[in-house]
């Protein structure tokens, strides 16, 4: 077996950057996402296609990520 | 990897592909946990979890002797047998199982470059089948805890600025703004950084397939921070992982001499009773 399709892509989710890794293997999707900044993996998820495994893996980051509490600066 | 102080102590997936499952060679997946290593894996590769694997789950430390004796010796390694680790999230958690296996006094362990990603990413053949290695009775020298710097000793440094301090976490960790990575539970009660680090997050020794970057790309990078080396050098992160593949460059791509891993890092300094800290970038 190999890791077929593999993707990677950036897009911005409950305000945060993230990279959603993607591919397949054997007959299972797999789909990722990272915070880009550290790199750190937020969520995971497969699913028997790759749109579930994409749709999984977002709805999990999303509510993960919202959950962030920025601290603001002083000038 | 010619240009590295120390390139024996990589390997790129061409040489595990071809040398996976030479009669000495043991290849370990290290990861957070083992989801990623249940998916697929480089054929022959055992997979170790930071959580319950790499670290006491009783109190936070590392592996105790007996414990990392064990973990070897279950996994099939004698002193002669060269560990190639790698892992997810860019060999966070393969550099701390490195860092780990420094302080045990194994021999021969590397790194490959890129890690899990860069394997995936070049179609090369993985496998869901876990190995059963015959078992070894290893047996370790002792720690060597000179590579590991704990709190009093940051303390003691950096109230005398006898230190080069490196954070290597995200310049927002850094900052305060938050108080961990983002999407991650918050494991500190204050955020900011030690006074006097530098910020010098670890993805900046990366290049964007995950390998390392270049001896003089490295080296301009620290340079350009501060980091000399004419101090003695200590890097942290959040919880260790991340500090410990800036050691891992440090150390042995550059050849900096004194170099620690500060592993209680953020989680413990950030949590600490009048503890100093800056925050801001």
């Amino acid at each position: 077996m190999k890791a077929e399709h593999y993707a990677v892509r950036e897009l911005e989710l409950s305000g945060w950057p993230v990279r959603i890794t993607s591919y397949r293997i054997g007959e299972t999707w797999y789909a990722k996402a990272d915070n880009v900044s550290p790199g750190a993996n937020i969520a995971r998820a497969k699913a028997a296609s790759l749109e579930q495994a994409t749709q999984r893996v977002l709805e999990k980051a999303g509510e993960r990520l919202a959950a962030t509490r920025r601290f603001p600066l002083a000038d | 990897m010619a240009e590295y102080a120390h390139p024996e102590v990589l390997v790129s997936t061409d040489w595990v592909s071809q040398h996976a499952g030479d009669k000495n060679v043991r290849v370990v997946e290290v990861d957070v946990n083992t989801g990623s290593y249940e998916e697929g894996h480089v054929p022959g590769a055992l997979g170790w979890s930071w959580d319950t694997q790499l670290c006491d789950t009783v109190r936070r430390d590392i592996l105790s002797l007996d414990a990392f004796d064990e973990l070897m010796s279950s996994s099939g390694i004698s002193h002669r047998t060269t560990v190639i680790l790698y892992g997810d999230n860019n060999n966070w958690f393969a550099a701390w199982a490195f860092w780990q296996m420094k302080i045990y006094g194994h021999a021969d362990v590397r790194l490959m470059n890129g890690g899990r990603a860069k394997w995936l990413a070049e179609g090369r053949e993985v496998s869901v089948d876990e190995p059963s290695p015959v078992r070894t009775s290893y047996s370790s020298p002792g720690p060597d805890e000179s590579i590991r710097t704990l709190l009093p000793d940051v303390m003691d440094a950096v109230n005398a600025e006898a230190v080069e301090l490196v954070d290597v976490r995200s310049p927002a960790e850094f900052s305060g703004e938050i108080l961990s990575p983002a999407g991650l539970p918050e494991t500190c009660q204050r955020g900011g950084h030690i006074p006097g680090a530098s910020n010098i997050p670890w993805g900046k020794a990366c290049n964007d397939d995950g390998t390392f970057k270049t001896a003089s790309g490295l080296r301009k990078l620290y340079r350009d921070a501060g980091i000399t080396g004419r101090r003695p050098v200590i890097a942290y992160c959040r919880i260790g992982e991340r500090s410990s593949h800036s050691w891992f460059v440090l150390k042995y791509l550059l050849g900096l001499d004194n170099v620690t891993n500060y592993d209680g890092s953020w989680t413990e300094w950030g949590n600490l009773v009048g503890a100093p800290v800056e925050r801001g970038a």
